[in-house]
């Protein structure tokens, strides 16, 4: 279980510390700061050990946050609490930053009070916490009776992330497929490892207590239907279009025993913004972006580099905020560059040479060239020649997720599926996405 | 040194540098960093040429960047090139580049090299400085080999300017440091040598560095340094503080130069010249006459000055050790310091004292101070000082001052610092030791110690005391009787528990008399902590339970009771229930007779090197080497256990004691893993195949002592109890078959001597019927008490042997002698020999010894003369296999005939003289007269000279008897 928890600032100084059991000590604190944040070399374990006692940290921005436990926890567990904590964080006060800490410590304490109890995590719905613990001050009279005993009941009641009686005129839903393609590509061309993480975000506004069921192209789901479906043309069809996931982790309103049985997404949602879903998937994706290098030592003093992007999806969409960032040798003394479209700007602190287009539609391709003047060391080692990177934001979803359905039931109030108004949006980001040079 | 003028401010590097400091984390200077040095690059690759300034600035730049800690690998061209600007600054900047960052680049060495060569040659003294300071701060072989033979020739130039002679000599000391083979004064010695009379003090200075370091490494070349140091010295005391300008610190004349050359005068014996020593003794009154003088200064750096320049003077006192008047002055000034207001001087003058303690001149003036100290053993805030303290107690002390500093130090230990509690109670163990006058005090303090410092009494502290009080008779009474009220205290430290036990165990019935530590009450209140204690000390309080059984018949039941309990008996720990288990049997069993065998007293230890003091050495390390000296001085001041030769020998023992430190008092350890026979010591108690099977291994007393861990668990002892003839009181004596081997030959002569007794022999035989006549001689002055003898004969030897003999008088007076006569009837042929028991008390101590007689089955020989032909038909009747023996062995004593004549005729039976064909050789016959029946013998001996060999060959009638008799024979040529 969770022993304590501290937030420390860029410099490792303590903002936030707040010990859940006695076997934490204040030296754990300087024990994190002196072996992590001013660690000689940088820390890159996630859980770090120190004198018996684990670590376990996650940095915002300049922010640490770090988890300590003396017992054998769960891992898996703590992560995901220090996660949780920072979406709590963010949904109160926005981004998580030194300022915006210190202004609302009180806060935090208090947020840290009711989500860990002797360090076992409770209730970590924003929604929910919202109702008790609020950034106004105190009220000048207090909750009603009936509120209190409604919010006690809600949270510890069965389905602790709604409440009752919530109304709209309007009943509306947003759907947003997030995905993030990582690749690593080989200077022939030859993929290497890709694979696809992506999130399903809602953001409903729906009356009372509905009963919603989300549909997609699911592999598993789709054979079955398939194979119910007697007619050999609706499994080929589907086939194709079906996508296979590797592995997938829910919002706690699902109900697992029926994901488990049948394979279909069935829940009460909880009210407002939330992540119903995160996936992820390594098979037949759509790389959007083929970069094609050519790199030509000339002498010891000279480096010529061309390197080629191609777009590869339906011309009719458009890709944005493209960024192809080629790494420059360590004793650059100086660079010239010519590219067709776009700007590219070679970056000294940054050793790299960063070319920028704003949107480039499907099936195009662009090409930079630069020669990088060299200046001669007495230091033998070679250019380790990092791989080109890409930055980029499609308006599909690379893994091939479609969202077939999204149905909403609510029996006790009088409107039906038909009258929600849903809105569905797919963007496709990069994460790593680098070709070797 | 020229200023360096606001142009050279070098505005863009104090840019840089602010940026970088302002950098709000570490990856925004990564970035900053990465910024500049593309820019640098791009500077360095420029087409046109940097000049001088922007390239010094540029090199800076790369050398914070380095010092951040980041890899530079350019910008040593241009650090080379700046070297041969002619701008102070910018070499300056180029030497510091090369000094931080020079790698064994080759060209680039090269071109340093090149570059430092020019700047020696010229004549800037300036640029000559930069250049040494920059061979000195690299100091790497390579500089070494390559201006090793230009620096010593600008030191001793006629036209070098002063400070450039500084800079060479001290850069000279440097790489003789890094490399010294490489750097060879040979021919420039004495020229060095007499930079000691240069004008300048600066050059005196750094000289006297290089100097010192030399004549460390090879004293002789450099002997001559000495004549001139002295005058130095002089000259420099006797000036008036105001004559040396520069060089005058604080009013104290060249208190560096004044120090080095005190320093390197400790390199060297005292002069033999007169004329130098006397003017060196005038300048050491002298020293120690200013600092009789009232302050010039109020300044603490006038008084630290002429304080370092005195304790130098004082260390070099010390080290000529040779004026008793100095030593003695030495001695009271530092008396004075002890109670001065500066701590470090206080904690300098405790350190200096401690070596003076060691020299015979100011030992008595340094036992004034004795007061002193133990206030500041006992006052003094820093701990650190309060080391130094307790060490100088620990060297002042002698014969007449040992009870108070003992006490001193005892009292002090109840509130000294943790840090320093071991090393102060090994000093107490081993003063207390070395100048005990009485034992009973010895005790005492000892007992003391463990009350007050249990955690900190080491083991070889009460292994020690126990050594002590085992090998003294005179104060075990006493040790027994303190040691019992000592554990009446209700909280015992468990090395007073491990004390008691192994005291009373063995001494307790001292004590017994009294009504108040009656054995049971003894028992009692060691059992009363025995659960508050470790598992090794509980199985010591288990030999001392069984040891109390012996002592005290009374208590048996009780401690069998405690042994048979289920914690005992059941014990998780293997030792604890093995010691349980063999005690519970050994009482049940065993008669009072084997147990008071078995349990006899701990025999005396064998004098060696307190096993403390050797402790003592290992903790200080081999740095402190004034500590052993300590000792060694100590060594003639008389122990408590006589050997006064032991400091001498100490730091060679001192190793192997302190190895197995439990060696020491328990001396047979080191003797059990010798002995891999040993199995269970416990089983040879009821040997079931005679005494012949005794291990003849162990040393005397080996199995008395029960503390030896058993060295395997299959103990018989658990098997045994259903035996039935273990009338056998005790094992003979190892060597006891020897001196059964020397009587094969004889009848008459001594069969066994001691400290304590002589027994001789003397015994005439007949047919089967023999009379021995055994002489027991009390080599003591002190009566015998008690003094029984006994005869046993074990296994099938009752059957074979018929002894009798009547009882000896119980009283032998000191220096008397007492007879026995021993009637002996042989009943059938046999092996064995019957075994002697003797059993007195000397001086309340019970003695018990074991020893075999010298019956053998030759003695029974009837002599048989034949001839040759005879004898080679009997022979060849006998010629079954088993009827014969042959043994081929090795000369052990001289080959020479008549000698062997000799012994073949002790042997018994006839030589046959001409039988047979081979001079050489020796024939006997003879017949064994035994009750039941007549074994007839024929005997052949074949020497070999050439080889030293025998080869004996044995016939007779009856197979054991051949075998025997071989065996038996084999011994004895």
């Amino acid at each position: 279980m969770i022993g304590g928890l501290f937030i420390y600032n860029h410099k490792g100084e303590v903002l936030i510390s707040r010990v859940y059991r006695d076997d934490i000590g204040r030296n754990a604190v300087d024990a994190f700061r002196v072996n992590v944040i001013h660690a000689r070399q940088q820390v890159r374990s996630p859980v770090t050990n120190i004198a018996r006692t684990s670590f376990f940290h996650v940095k915002r921005s300049n922010i640490w946050l770090a988890a300590v436990t003396k017992q054998n926890v769960n891992a898996a567990m703590v992560f995901e609490f220090l996660y949780k904590m920072c979406d709590v964080m963010t949904a109160y006060f926005g981004k998580i930053s030194e300022e915006n800490i210190k202004n609302n410590f009180v806060l935090i304490y208090e947020l840290l009070d009711e989500i860990l109890d002797f360090g076992y995590p409770q209730n970590s719905e924003t929604g929910a916490l919202k109702t008790f613990i609020t950034q106004q001050g105190i009220k000048s009279q207090p909750q009603t009776k009936e509120e209190q005993s409604q919010i006690t009941s809600q949270v510890t009641g069965q389905i602790g992330w709604r409440r009752e009686g919530i109304k709209y005129r309007r009943n509306e839903l947003f759907l947003d497929v997030l995905e993030s393609v990582n690749l690593l590509m080989s200077p022939q061309g030859q993929v290497l490892s890709a694979h696809v993480s992506g999130r399903v975000v809602m953001k409903s506004y729906l009356s009372g207590m509905p009963e919603c069921k989300f549909g997609m192209n699911d592999k598993i789901v789709i054979d079955k239907q398939g194979k119910g479906g007697a007619t050999d043309d609706s499994g080929k069809s589907s086939g194709k279009q079906s996508i296979a996931i590797d592995d997938c982790t829910f919002h706690q309103c699902v109900r697992l025993s029926k994901f488990d049985s049948e394979r279909s997404i069935s829940f009460i949602p909880p009210d407002g913004e939330y992540e119903l879903m995160r996936y992820r998937t390594t098979k037949d994706i759509i790389l959007p972006f083929r970069v094609i290098p050519l790199v030509r030592e000339v002498g010891r003093t000279k480096l010529e580099v061309k390197v080629v992007i191609k777009s590869n999806f339906k011309p009719s969409l458009l890709a944005q905020k493209i960024e192809v960032r080629i790494p420059t040798p360590l004793n650059t003394s100086g660079v010239q560059v010519i590219c067709m479209k776009g700007k590219a700007k070679y970056k000294a602190s940054e050793n790299a040479i960063v070319w920028k287009i704003k949107r480039m539609a499907g099936m195009k391709e662009s090409q930079i060239s630069a020669e990088i003047e060299l200046l001669p060391t007495n230091d033998k080692k070679k250019w380790a020649r990092p791989p080109i990177s890409m930055n980029f934001e499609v308006p599909f979803a690379p893994s091939g997720l479609k969202v077939r359905y999204l149905k909403v039931f609510e029996p006790k109030l009088n409107y039906s599926d038909h009258d929600v108004i849903k809105w569905v949006r797919y963007i496709g980001r990069s994460g790593i996405y680098e070709t070797r040079c | 040194m020229p200023a360096v003028s606001k142009g050279d401010g070098m505005r863009g590097l104090a840019v840089f540098i602010s940026d970088i400091r302002n950098c709000k984390s570490k990856e925004a200077e990564i970035k900053r960093i990465n910024k500049e040095l593309a820019n640098i690059r791009s500077k360095f690759k420029g087409d046109k040429a940097l000049d001088g300034y922007s390239k010094k600035k540029y090199v800076c730049k790369l050398l914070f960047i380095f010092l951040l800690g980041h890899d530079i690998d350019f910008g040593h061209m241009e650090a080379v090139n700046l070297l041969s600007s002619n701008k102070y600054t910018e070499k300056q900047i180029g030497y510091l580049f090369i000094s931080v960052l020079v790698n064994s680049n080759s060209e680039l060495i090269r071109l340093i090299n090149n570059g430092i060569k020019n700047d020696l040659a010229s004549r800037n003294p300036t640029f000559m400085c930069l250049a040494l300071h920059c061979i000195a701060n690299v100091g790497s072989r390579e500089m070494a080999e390559a201006f090793a033979g230009e620096i010593p020739r600008i030191l001793v130039a006629g036209d070098t300017m002063d400070s450039v002679k500084q800079s060479a000599a001290l850069c000279l000391l440097r790489l003789h440091k890094a490399s010294p083979d490489v750097v060879l004064m040979g021919e420039w010695t004495s020229r060095v040598v007499h930079l000691l009379n240069d004008q300048h003090m600066g050059v005196v200075t750094a000289a006297i560095s290089l100097i010192t370091c030399l004549s460390q490494k090879n004293p002789d070349e450099f002997k001559s340094c000495v004549p001139l140091a002295v005058s130095r010295l002089s000259r420099i005391v006797s000036s008036a503080s105001t004559d040396l300008q520069d060089y005058t610190y604080y009013f104290v004349p060249a208190p560096w130069l004044s120090c080095k050359l005190l320093r390197l005068l400790q390199c060297y014996p005292p002069p033999e010249d007169g004329a130098v020593k006397g003017r060196l003794v005038e300048c050491l009154e002298t020293i120690l006459n200013k600092a009789q003088e009232p302050p010039k200064s109020k300044k603490v750096q006038h008084s630290n000055a002429k304080n370092a320049i005195l304790f130098e003077a004082i260390s070099l006192i010390i080290h000529y050790d040779s004026e008793p008047n100095l030593l003695v002055r030495a001695c009271n000034q530092l008396g004075q310091f002890l109670q001065h207001r500066e701590t470090n001087l206080r904690y300098l003058a405790l350190e200096s004292m401690c070596t003076l303690a060691s020299s015979e001149f100011s030992h008595e003036a340094v036992k004034t101070h004795i007061e002193t100290v133990i206030n500041a053993l006992k006052t003094e805030r820093d701990v650190s000082v309060r080391q130094r303290a307790a060490d100088l107690l620990y060297a002042m002390c002698d014969r007449s001052n040992a009870k108070q500093i003992v006490a001193e130090m005892l009292s002090y230990l109840e509130t000294a610092d943790y840090s320093i509690r071991e090393e102060m109670v090994l000093k107490v163990a081993i003063l207390a030791e070395k100048y005990a006058v009485d034992y009973s005090w010895y005790v005492d303090t000892i007992l003391n110690l463990i009350r007050i410092a249990g955690d900190y009494v080491s083991e070889e502290v009460w292994y020690r005391v126990i050594q002590i009080v085992i090998n003294r008779d005179d104060v075990q009474g006493y040790a027994a009787k303190t040691v019992f009220e000592a554990l009446q205290a209700p909280a015992c430290h468990e090395n007073m528990v491990k004390v008691g036990g192994y005291i009373l165990g063995e001494f307790g019935n001292l004590i017994a008399g009294d009504p108040r530590s009656s054995p049971l009450v003894q028992f009692n209140l060691l059992h009363s902590k025995f659960h508050l204690c470790s598992v090794p000390s509980r199985a010591l309080l288990l030999s001392a339970y069984i040891k109390f059984i012996n002592l005290f018949p009374e208590t048996k039941p009780t401690i069998q009771e405690v042994l048979r309990s289920d914690s005992q008996i059941r014990n998780s720990d293997v030792e604890l229930q093995q010691r349980a288990v063999e005690y519970l049997k050994l009482s049940s069993i065993a008669s009072t007779d084997v147990l008071a065998t078995v349990l006899e007293e701990m025999p005396p230890f064998p004098e060696r090197e307190s096993s403390i003091l050797a402790k003592l050495k290992k903790k200080k390390g081999p740095g402190a080497v004034s500590v052993s000296d300590l000792e060694e001085a100590k060594g003639e001041g008389g122990a408590l256990n006589g050997s006064g030769d032991r400091g001498a020998d100490a730091a060679a023992t001192s190793n192997s004691a302190t190895l197995s430190p439990s060696a020491d008092l328990l001396g047979l350890r080191s003797a059990a893993p010798v002995a891999p026979g040993t199995g269970s010591l416990l089983v040879d108690v009821f040997p079931e195949a005679g005494p012949a099977s005794a291990p003849a291994v162990s040393e005397d007393g080996f199995l008395r002592h029960l503390d030896l861990p058993p060295e395997s668990s299959d103990s018989l002892l658990v098997e045994a109890p259903g035996e039935s003839d273990f009338e056998d009181p005790a094992l003979p004596l190892p060597e006891s078959d020897d001196l059964l081997y020397k009587f094969v030959c004889k009848n008459n002569g001594v069969l066994f001597e001691n400290q304590l007794l002589q027994i001789g022999t003397k015994s005439e035989y007949r047919q089967n019927l023999g009379r021995m006549y055994l002489f027991f001689g009390n080599k003591t002055s002190v009566q015998f008490s008690n003094f029984t003898t006994s005869i046993t004969c074990p296994g099938d030897l009752q059957t074979q042997l018929n002894m009798q003999t009547k009882p000896v008088e119980p009283l032998v007076d000191g220096g008397a002698q007492v007879q026995q006569v021993l009637n002996i009837e042989c009943l059938s042929d046999f092996s064995d020999a019957p075994l002697l028991n003797i059993m007195f008390r000397y001086g309340g101590a019970q003695q018990n010894l074991t020893l075999k007689l010298p019956v053998t089955i030759n003695k029974f020989f009837q002599p048989t003369e034949m001839s040759s032909q005879d004898f080679f038909q009997r022979w060849k009747q006998l010629s079954l296999p088993q009827q014969e023996a042959q043994k081929i062995f090795k000369a052990n004593h001289s080959m020479d005939t008549d000698v062997i004549k000799t012994k073949l005729l002790g042997l018994g039976p006839a030589l046959l003289e001409d039988v047979d064909p081979n001079p050489e050789n020796f024939v006997c016959a003879g017949v064994i007269q035994t009750k039941g029946q007549q074994i007839g013998c024929l005997l052949r001996l074949e020497p070999n000279a050439q080889a030293q060999m025998f080869r004996l060959t044995l016939r007779s009638s009856k197979d054991t008897v051949s075998v025997h008799l071989c065996h038996l024979l084999a011994e004895q040529f």
